[in-house]
């Protein structure tokens, strides 16, 4: 993944479940006027995989962005942003926590934990790809992201 | 602070030392759709005081969301930073970096110190609104912001 040149490519992980979800984000981000790459992996342990480029994931690229939902089979979102929070060199990446839980307490062990930002899932389909387009264009269109190939 | 969704006004930190630049970023926001109170500390220092409601900040609002620039006098930004994300209380408000710099060590250095995120100030005012009303827009309607 070059992602060198004048035009970067956004790397986005998706960390999701449900199917219905994962299909109406791709949707949401294949409008999208930015060029990006959404790849997504079902559970916690696949993400982890993924982000320390373990077994299968040895050739993806770091991503930029991470959607986490904190429902996840085999381990838990919460689990998955702990772990990313505490190593140093995955601690950067931000995390958008994407979940349907609108409990306080989530929201604050969720910021505890130092997610960068927690957003509860809307129920309704046009109000879910509204949010996902608005986390793509604030994320990559105005937030500075760290920049990469500083490990 | 658990009735934001009720309709009471977002309490917002920002930590400016440039008149110019906290009058502008105040404009922005007051033509935004909504309601929101801001409080402005031009230093490091007075902004962990109003944080920690010490002295003349006695009665201050705990912030539902933090603007820190990192060209501070008397205590830097990355200061400020670090000690909000060092402390049990505080740690959980967002903080969004909006700074003059884009040097990729600065960015580096604020996201290791755990800012939510990092924005660089633009020079153009009109540009400055536009960022200033996407800073309001995304975290104050989308995000869930911690109670």
């Amino acid at each position: 993944m070059i992602n060198e040149g004048k035009i970067k490519l956004a790397d986005i992980l998706l960390v999701e479940d449900n199917p219905g979800d994962v299909r109406l984000a791709k949707e949401a981000l294949k409008e999208s006027k930015l060029l990006n790459k959404l790849y997504q992996v079902e559970d916690g342990i696949k993400a982890m995989a993924f982000l320390r480029q373990e077994g299968e994931y040895s050739d993806v690229p770091r991503p930029d962005l991470v959607l986490l939902d904190l429902n996840l089979p085999r381990k838990n979102g919460r689990e998955v942003l702990a772990e990313i929070k505490a190593d140093e060199t995955l601690k950067r990446i931000p995390v958008v926590v994407l979940t349907v839980s609108r409990a306080e307490e989530d929201v604050l062990k969720s910021y505890n934990l130092h997610a960068n930002c927690y957003i509860s899932k809307p129920f309704d389909m046009e109000q879910f790809v509204k949010v996902v387009k608005s986390i793509e264009n604030f994320w990559f269109s105005i937030v500075k992201l760290p920049p990469p190939g500083d490990k | 602070m658990n009735t934001e969704d009720k309709g009471e006004p977002f309490d917002i930190l920002l930590v400016e030392d440039n008149p110019g630049d906290a009058k502008l970023a105040l404009e922005a926001l007051k033509v935004g759709r909504l309601r929101y109170e801001a409080h402005v500390v031009e230093d490091g220092k007075q902004a962990i005081s109003f944080l920690r409601r010490e002295g003349e900040y006695a009665d201050a609002p705990r912030p539902d969301i933090i603007l820190l620039d990192f060209n501070l006098p008397k205590k830097d930004g990355q200061q400020v930073l670090a000690e909000i994300k060092e402390d049990e209380n505080l740690k959980c408000i967002p903080v969004v970096v909006f700074t003059v710099s884009k040097a990729d060590e600065e960015i580096l250095r604020a996201y290791d110190l755990r800012a939510n995120c990092y924005i660089t100030k633009p020079a153009d005012i009109e540009q400055l609104f536009k960022i200033v009303r996407s800073i309001e827009d995304f975290w104050l309607t989308i995000v869930k912001l911690p109670a």
